[in-house]
C-alpha cells in the first residue's frame, strides 16, 4: 500500500480526542468520532480506539449498535472489523466475528465488497 | 450471418447507435473505436483515446442523439464523449449534457477518487438525459444531467452488478454476480431506491434437467438426485448482459439477460408484476 509520507496532515490531529476515557458513556459516537479518516501514523491509533470501543460492547448491544448506523456507517463499520482481523491480538478475532455477523446481516456482501475495493484505508 | 473480423485484439465492448449506422467498440484497452459502414465494408470513422493512462475500456453506450457515447472503464471513472463527426452526422441538438459538442469532447465524468471499482455497465435512459452505471464495489448510479449532472449512488447489499439498462425514464434493471436481475427506481427527485430483486424462486418456469445433466451427475457425485447445489435462481451463474426484448428503454415490457451459466432468458414484466407483490414498473 502507498504510504502518503509528504502529507503533515497528522500533526492537526487532536490527540484528546482518542482519550480511553472520553468513550464510557456514548460509544457509538465515539466509534464514529474515532473513525475519522486519518493519514497513516494515527490510523494505528484509531483502528486501536475502535477495537476498544468494540470489545467494550455487551453481546447483547452489538445488535443494536449496529442497527442504528446507517449504510456508510456499516461500510466504515466492516471496514474496521477487517483491518481489525489483519492483526488479531488474544480475544480480538472472537470479538470481531460477533461484529462481522450483526454488520454483515445489515449490510450484506455489498459492505464487504466495498471493503476489498477501496483504495482508502483506514 | 457474417462475422466481420475487426482486429485481432479482443472486443471488450460494443454498442450500436440509434440507427444501426456506426458501432463503437473497445479493443481491449483505453480507447474507443468507431466504425461505419460503407457500403459493405466497415471503415474506421475515428478513434478516442480520452481515457487516459491505458486503462481499459469495459462498457459502451450512445446517447440517443447517435453523438454522444457513455463509457464506462477499469480508472474507476465512468466518462460521457461526443463523438459527433461532421461529415456524419448531422449536427445536433443541444442536450443537458452540453450545446457544443466537438469531436472527442468531454462532457462528463463520474467516479475516482479513492472509493469504486471498475465500472462494468454503462446505460443511457431512452431521453438521454439520464445515465446509470454500475461498479464493482457493489453500487448502482445515476447521474441527471438535466439536474445540473446530479449524481446518486446508491450502495446495495449484493454482490457486484454486471449489466444495467434503463427500462423506463425511472427505472433501471441491473444484474451480475448474485444472478438475479434487480430493479432499482430514480424519482425526479433524484432519489436513487432498491425496488426487488426480480428472480423470485416460486416462479413457475423449470428448468428441465436434460439427460446429458443427469448422466453428468452420476459422473461426477455419483447421484441421479438433481439440484442439491443448484441456486434459488433461474441463472445458475452470474448474469453478464441485460438488454431489452421487446418495445425500448422508454417502456421496457421484456428484457433478455445471459449469463456464464450459458443460459438466456427472457423476462416479461406483466408476468413479473403479478407474481411480485406491489411490484410496478413506474
Amino acid at each position: 500500500m502507498a504510504r502518503n509520507t509528504l502529507s503533515s496532515r497528522f500533526r492537526r490531529v487532536d490527540i484528546d480526542e482518542f482519550d480511553e476515557n472520553k468513550f464510557v458513556d456514548e460509544q457509538e459516537e465515539a466509534a464514529a468520532a474515532a473513525a475519522e479518516p486519518g493519514p497513516d501514523p494515527s490510523e494505528e491509533r484509531a483502528q486501536g480506539v475502535v477495537l476498544k470501543v468494540l470489545t467494550n460492547f455487551k453481546s447483547s448491544e452489538i445488535e443494536q449498535a449496529v442497527q442504528s448506523l446507517d449504510r456508510n456507517g456499516v461500510d466504515l463499520l466492516m471496514k474496521y472489523i477487517y483491518k481489525g482481523f489483519e492483526k488479531p491480538t488474544e480475544n480480538s478475532s472472537a470479538v470481531l466475528l460477533q461484529w462481522h455477523e450483526k454488520a454483515l446481516a445489515v449490510g450484506g456482501l455489498g459492505s464487504i465488497i466495498r471493503v476489498l475495493t477501496a483504495r482508502k484505508t483506514v | 450471418m457474417s462475422l466481420h473480423q475487426f482486429l485481432l485484439e479482443p472486443i471488450t465492448c460494443h454498442a450500436w447507435n440509434r440507427d444501426r449506422t456506426q458501432i463503437a467498440l473497445s479493443p481491449n484497452n483505453h480507447e474507443v473505436h468507431i466504425y461505419k459502414k460503407n457500403g459493405s465494408q466497415w471503415v474506421k470513422a475515428h478513434e478516442l483515446k480520452e481515457h487516459n493512462g491505458h486503462i481499459t475500456v469495459l462498457s459502451l453506450d450512445w446517447h440517443p442523439n447517435n453523438v454522444l457515447l457513455a463509457a464506462g472503464s477499469c480508472d474507476f471513472k465512468c466518462r460521457v464523449f461526443s463523438a459527433y463527426i461532421k461529415e456524419v452526422d448531422e449536427k445536433p441538438a443541444s442536450t443537458p449534457w452540453g450545446s457544443k459538442m466537438p469531436f472527442g469532447q468531454l462532457m462528463s465524468e463520474f467516479g475516482g477518487s479513492g472509493t469504486g471499482g471498475w465500472v462494468h455497465g454503462v446505460s443511457f435512459s431512452a431521453s438521454g438525459s439520464r445515465l446509470a452505471w454500475v461498479s464493482h464495489d457493489s453500487t448502482v448510479s445515476v447521474a441527471d444531467a438535466s439536474k445540473s449532472v446530479q449524481v446518486s449512488t446508491l450502495k446495495t447489499e449484493f454482490l457486484p452488478l454486471l449489466s444495467v439498462s434503463f427500462v423506463s425514464e425511472n427505472s433501471v434493471v441491473a444484474a451480475g454476480h448474485d444472478c438475479c436481475p434487480m430493479l432499482f427506481n430514480y424519482d425526479d427527485r433524484g432519489c436513487l431506491t432498491f425496488v426487488s430483486k426480480l428472480d423470485i424462486p416460486k416462479q413457475s418456469i423449470q428448468r428441465n434437467m436434460s439427460a446429458m445433466e443427469r448422466f453428468r451427475n452420476m459422473d461426477k457425485r455419483a447421484t441421479t438426485e438433481d439440484r442439491n447445489t443448484a441456486l434459488e435462481t433461474l441463472h445458475q451463474n452470474s448474469i453478464t448482459q441485460v438488454s431489452i426484448y421487446e418495445v425500448d428503454k422508454q417502456d421496457c415490457r421484456k428484457f433478455c439477460t445471459t449469463g456464464i451459466d450459458g443460459a438466456m432468458t427472457i423476462w416479461d414484466f406483466k408476468t413479473l408484476e403479478s407474481s411480485i407483490q406491489g411490484l410496478r414498473i413506474m
